[in-house]
């Protein structure tokens, strides 16, 4: 797995509610690349880019402050919707190092620590004042996310403090393999299977 | 201690504590379709790792293949390397794929139910966000994304925080007019797309317990569009019905067996839930969402809302819906002209879901402008629709009959709703440019479909 320590750099500001994994990545792009590279030009596409293929200057991600930012401000329920990961590698692949939402959809959220990207949740007011003092100082507005100490640094230097689950904070800080860390339960699931196999036969085809 | 179905199930998958509130659980069942679960086989064999247990996983393409009569996996072109991969990998590791035109094929969260192969009390897992529709079996079901799959084919295990619970109760009669589609869509109207975030739904009340096993999967189906990690019915003598005789569900003994542990499932009367919140159904009529979330939805006969009337957080999101949405505030929904109908997808694409689609179109002819799509949900699905003469009645009536398949409600098969194009659709998500790029979306049951196929606008059902 990907490691994720801090990231420092630009935050653009997508402040709206409910930015669904459709919106992150269209369906097609996953129909057609199999791989979790290469989704980076196509992430956002819809808003990105008009019908007609060239860019929409409305679009932040196209706003030359914000062009390429490590980290997102949005709004509550990021990532709902779909379950696809791809999403995920859309935002990785464009760049994008950690979110800072209200809320996330679940399984977006999950995707998130699967790929070294870190969803950080902060207060709605939080996440828009981060907004507001990045457009004070379109340009030369830095954000921090600390994963370690757990902390958001504010373009104006406020250190705002987040809560991250411990083990996917350890899991993420150090890159490690969640599978070769199952495996060492293998004893423990063969117990498992093999007293289910008694208790519940027909769920055993 | 007493306990809720979800914990029940929840308690009794937990293989060890890991800490930190995480559990290492165990998966009964892993399913697996053409896009998402081709690619988790592909990368898990790529890693190493054959899957653990073949015979508690399936296969189905659904996602990636054409809905054209007559359809093969060349059909739609793109699609067609993963329709091969997925042969090939569930054949190099000994996983049921039910194929293309097979019986078994289909809408993976339609055959899970239809084969039996969901049972009560179980553990699912699938690669897609709809995995929750299972709940409506007495099944713990929830959608995964690749890694997560990945883990799981190679270990039958997650690693999972155990969600809060949250019990929504339907209770009184069902008014006419209303199906268990404008059950959920009204809820999801009520407390809005999030509200079901870190929390597993256990649906209940006198109208759940009155409907059938079909009606129960179109409900917990929209579970994740109100934010929920699963939803689910307790299983009773109506999901026992449904599923006796059911092709990979327990015979004889052994269902007498499963039978009598299944019964010990549902919540106990004084299991304590972390949020409750109940639907009165006499408030509840037919529903139409007008936006561009599935929380944009009101009774077909309200008027469009006015962002400046709605609350001040919302204001922004639903100007952006009403322009992407080309409909004016203040206005009535009902009359909006209507391009397209779509009547399937793993929400509304069951028997009785055709039954009632059918029920309306029986005798009557589609607008002339309107292209009207029947899909169903699978091979079975289709063969008991065509024996019981529904094709007849929807193509006499100006619908087209197609094959079993996810098509346009996800649109990753090419079949889409052209851009600025209103579509009536029976399926889960008015997402931006999820029926396609620019595609307006209208979400609502079988029937209000039909009955916008035949009037060419958005149409109270019952008033046709």
């Amino acid at each position: 797995m990907e490691k994720f320590t801090k990231v420092t750099g630009v935050a653009a500001p997508l402040m709206r509610q409910n930015v669904d994994t459709d919106l992150v990545i269209r369906i097609e792009r996953l129909v057609s690349n199999t791989g979790r590279e290469g989704l980076g030009p196509y992430c956002f596409e819809q808003i990105r880019f008009k019908a007609d293929g060239t860019e929409n200057p409305d679009c932040v991600f196209n706003q030359a402050p914000y062009r390429g930012a490590p980290i997102i401000l949005s709004a509550d329920n990021f990532g709902c919707g779909s379950s696809r990961e791809g999403a995920v590698w859309a935002l990785a692949g464009m760049g994008v190092k950690a979110v800072i939402a209200p809320s996330y959809g679940d399984i977006f959220f999950n995707n998130c620590f699967q790929n070294g990207v870190l969803p950080v949740k902060l207060p709605l007011e939080e996440v828009e004042r981060l907004a507001e003092e990045t457009r004070a100082s379109p340009g030369n507005a830095r954000v921090t996310v600390d994963l370690e100490n757990c902390q958001v640094v504010s373009p104006t230097g406020r250190i705002i403090p987040f809560e991250v689950d411990a083990r996917r904070q350890h899991a993420l800080l150090n890159g490690l393999d969640d599978i070769a860390q199952t495996m060492t339960h293998k004893d423990a699931i063969a117990a498992w299977q093999g007293a289910d196999k008694s208790a519940r036969p027909w769920v055993w085809l | 201690m007493a306990k809720t179905l979800f914990d029940k199930i929840w308690d009794s998958h937990v293989i060890t504590d890991l800490g930190n509130g995480f559990v290492l659980l165990h998966i009964d069942r892993l399913l697996l379709h053409d896009l998402s679960g081709a690619r988790a086989l592909q990368e898990a064999t790529e890693k190493g790792y054959a899957p653990a247990q073949p015979r508690l996983i399936y296969g189905t393409p659904d996602h990636a293949i054409s809905t054209a009569p007559g359809r093969t996996e060349k059909t739609f072109p793109p699609g067609e390397p993963l329709i091969r991969g997925m042969r090939a990998s569930t054949k190099q590791h000994g996983i049921r794929l039910f194929d293309i035109g097979q019986d078994g094929n289909g809408i993976v969260h339609v055959i899970g139910p239809e084969l039996g192969l969901t049972l009560p009390g179980t553990t699912l897992i699938c690669g897609d966000s709809h995995t929750c529709t299972h709940g409506g079996m007495g099944a713990l079901a929830f959608g995964v994304g690749s890694s997560e799959l990945v883990h799981a084919l190679a270990t039958q295990t997650m690693v999972q925080r155990k969600p809060r619970r949250f019990r929504v109760s339907f209770e009184g009669a069902i008014p006419a007019g209303v199906t268990p589609k404008d059950m959920i869509l009204h809820l999801i109207g009520d407390v809005g797309t999030a509200a079901g975030t870190g929390h597993a739904v256990e649906y209940a009340g006198s109208a759940i317990r009155g409907l059938p096993v079909e009606g129960r999967l179109t409900i917990c189906n929209l579970s994740i569009e109100m934010g929920a990690r699963t939803g689910m019915v307790a299983p009773d003598d109506t999901t026992f019905a449904y599923l006796h005789g059911r092709d990979y569900a327990p015979k004889d003994a052994l269902w007498d067996r499963a039978l009598a542990h299944w019964r010990t499932l549902p919540s106990d009367a004084d299991a304590e839930f972390d949020r409750e919140h109940t639907i009165d159904m006499s408030r509840v009529a037919p529903q139409i969402t007008w936006g561009t979330s599935p929380e944009h939805v009101i009774a077909v006969d309200r008027l469009i809302p006015d962002p400046a009337s709605g609350p001040e957080d919302k204001r922004a999101a639903w100007t952006a819906a009403l322009q992407y949405q080309g409909l004016e505030p203040g206005k009535p929904i009902e009359g909006t002209r209507v391009d397209w109908v779509f009547i399937g997808s793993c929400t509304n694409s069951r028997l009785s879901d055709l039954r009632a689609a059918a029920a309306i179109a029986k005798g009557r002819r589609t607008a002339p402008h309107v292209h009207a799509w029947i899909v169903p949900g699978s091979e079975r699905v289709k063969r008991e629709a065509e024996a019981e003469g529904l094709d007849r009645i929807f193509t006499e009536a100006g619908f087209e009959w197609r094959e079993p398949g996810c098509s346009m409600c996800i649109a990753s098969n090419g079949e889409r709703v052209p851009p600025g194009q209103r579509s009536v659709s029976t399926s889960n998500r008015n997402f931006v440019g999820r029926q396609g790029p620019g595609a307006r979306t209208h979400l609502a049951s079988p029937a209000m479909a039909a009955a916008a196929a035949i009037r060419g606008a958005i149409t109270d059902v019952r008033k046709l």
